[in-house]
């Protein structure tokens, strides 16, 4: 009989584009010092650690033991886990499943990335097929281009409508003191002049048309670390533990040519069954807050109608009408999300852990203005795999 | 420069210079006929599923959907059209190459007439007006090929005109 399991502890490191102070082991030790500080933990109290980054951003091919000083798992049991852009959910998921097995009771999961280490775009390149893709490819950027150019043409989306997912994001991060990008001078300006300004702005390059620099997430060096508790002790932990009520995974194919680009498939599937094992019928209604891996603009608008939220095309209706602001049905991101911070291997660990200091009530400036009983967190790999976790304040039956 | 009294120091750090580790990746049986059809005979190839019916450009031997074994080659067209597409300009490393990409440049993945996959490949053209889903294009071959992706030069835009329903050829359960 598998075990209940919650989160109790969350930490994290300001996101910056270069942390040249520490090196990714004394990143990694700051993370894992602030979850057990949050949960009012020892070193010593930590049965069992997950970990997880991108191998070739940092060249470092055995995270488990380089990291072993900052992680805290010297003679500890550790498994490493890689799954790209969702490695930090995956790593979520994998103490997850170690605490819910009935062998562990207290597991840390740790997510990191130094992404000024080396050539973003480059590295992600070797995601593609080594034979068929990579050579035609042009990295994260390229993939999300052709990705958007799609959408826009199905749906007759334009650039406004992108510029509306970015507002929303940047602007929740000016409440999250360990955002990465906090852009000071969009504070106080209403949705529709900060819109306008960015499509209009000349410095708001085209990387790769149709997509501008304000379009997509920045290279971010962070490190983020979750604290799983099973049932036996999560409660004599934290006051509010945040339940794991779901998880679920899909992978469909390497190929970016074989899929069907007028959806997300796998995050549709995902969602899916995460919303089954909850009973789950109108996520809308029935979901309290998100913080979901959106790299770039347009997955704000697409990939919230892949994961149920609205129906094809209706995307954009939810972003002006505000519906998925702080204030409105379906808050997203407050921490201001992917756009606004994004050290890969992190970035799923910052969603969960995101996620779940809305159902402990301690996430500051950004915390919702309600009570929160069910948060869902995603993570997106590229070329489109994804997790879905739902975390919940009452125990689940 | 370190100043031990105020705890300042220059922020360091060491590269690994220019490392080079090459790779030799294996194509398979029938992504290896299909460059050497290219190659020899400037024609493209794909593999029919036995179970679902859909045929798979760049060839492979196994359907994931249902996996299964695929053995059957069948022509499919050297035109098609285009599924997705960008224009990219920002400048960066090809790391195959390890030569910057020439910036900008149309790409696309195009879907050959006759399959129901797309294959990723450079565009001539870099035309907002005509780099669009649903435009029709043709590939144009190297002079001197030698059994790479790349002995297609590029996919040439042809005209403007789309398929009735030209969506996917198959859907998703
Ligand atoms: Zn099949």
């Amino acid at each position: 009989m598998g075990k209940r399991a919650a989160i109790v502890g969350f930490g994290q490191t300001k996101g910056s584009s270069s942390r040249k102070d520490v090196n990714g082991i004394e990143m990694i030790h700051e993370a894992v010092s602030a979850a057990l500080a949050d949960a009012e933990l020892g070193i010593e109290d930590i049965d069992a650690v997950v970990i997880g980054n991108m191998d070739h951003f940092e060249g470092i091919n055995y995270v488990d033991m380089w990291s072993v000083e900052g992680s805290g798992g010297v003679m500890k049991p550790i498994i490493k886990v890689t799954t790209g852009g969702t490695t930090g959910t995956t790593v979520a998921m994998c103490a997850y499943y170690h605490v819910a097995s009935g062998l562990f009771d207290r597991v840390l999961a740790i997510g990191w990335e130094k992404n000024s280490e080396s050539d973003t775009t480059g590295a992600i390149i070797t995601a593609y097929d080594p034979i068929w893709e990579r050579p035609n490819m042009a990295g994260a950027i390229g993939g999300l281009a052709v990705d958007a150019s799609r959408y826009m043409h199905d749906h007759g989306v334009t650039e406004r409508d992108g510029a509306r997912v970015t507002v929303r994001d940047r602007l929740n991060a000016l409440n999250n003191p360990y955002a990465h990008l906090r852009q000071e001078w969009m504070r106080g300006k209403d949705v529709a002049t900060l819109v306008d300004l960015l499509v209009s702005s000349e410095e708001n390059q085209v990387l790769a048309y149709p997509l501008r620099m304000s379009d997509l997430c920045p290279r971010t060096d962070a490190a983020a670390a979750l604290i799983f508790a099973s049932e036996d002790v999560a409660e004599t932990i934290a006051p509010v533990p945040a339940w794991v009520l779901a998880v679920a995974n899909r992978h469909n194919t390497v190929y970016y040519g074989d899929l069907d680009w007028s959806l997300n498939e796998t995050l549709e599937a995902a969602s899916r069954q995460a919303f089954a094992k909850v009973g789950i019928r109108e996520p809308l209604k029935e979901i309290d807050v998100c913080e979901l891996y959106l790299p770039y603009s347009y997955a704000g608008l697409a990939w919230i109608e892949s994961i149920g939220f609205c129906g094809p095309g209706e995307g954009r209706r939810l972003l002006w009408d505000g519906v998925t602001d702080m204030d409105g049905e379906i808050p997203m991101n407050p921490s201001g999300g992917v756009m606004s911070s994004n050290p890969i291997g992190a970035t799923g660990v910052i969603r969960v852990g995101e996620a779940a200091i809305q159902i402990m009530g301690k996430a500051g400036l950004r915390q919702l203005n309600r009570d929160v009983k069910i948060a869902m967190a995603t993570g997106f790999g590229g070329c489109y795999w994804a997790d879905v976790l739902l975390l919940g304040k009452n125990k689940p039956l | 420069m370190a100043d031990r009294k105020t705890g300042q120091t220059e922020l360091l750090y060491v590269t690994s210079g220019d490392m080079y580790q090459p790779y030799s990746y294996s194509l398979g049986r029938l992504g290896a006929e299909f460059l050497n059809t290219i190659k020899e005979e400037k024609r493209f190839l794909g593999a029919r599923c036995p179970g679902c019916n859909r045929v798979y450009v760049p060839p492979r031997s196994v359907c994931g959907r249902c996996h299964m074994k695929m053995e059957e080659l069948v022509p499919v067209s050297d035109e098609g059209e285009i599924v997705a597409c960008a224009i990219i300009e920002f400048g960066f490393v090809d790391p195959n190459t390890g030569i910057a990409r020439p910036v900008p440049y149309g790409t696309a993945f195009i879907r050959l007439d006759g399959a129901d996959t797309a294959l990723p490949h450079f565009l001539d053209s870099v035309d907002r007006e005509k780099v669009k889903v649903g435009a029709r294009v043709k590939a144009v071959f190297e002079e001197t090929r030698t059994g790479k992706i790349m002995d297609i030069k590029h996919f040439a835009l042809i005209d403007q005109y789309r398929r009735p329903g030209g969506s996917n050829g198959f859907s998703v359960e």
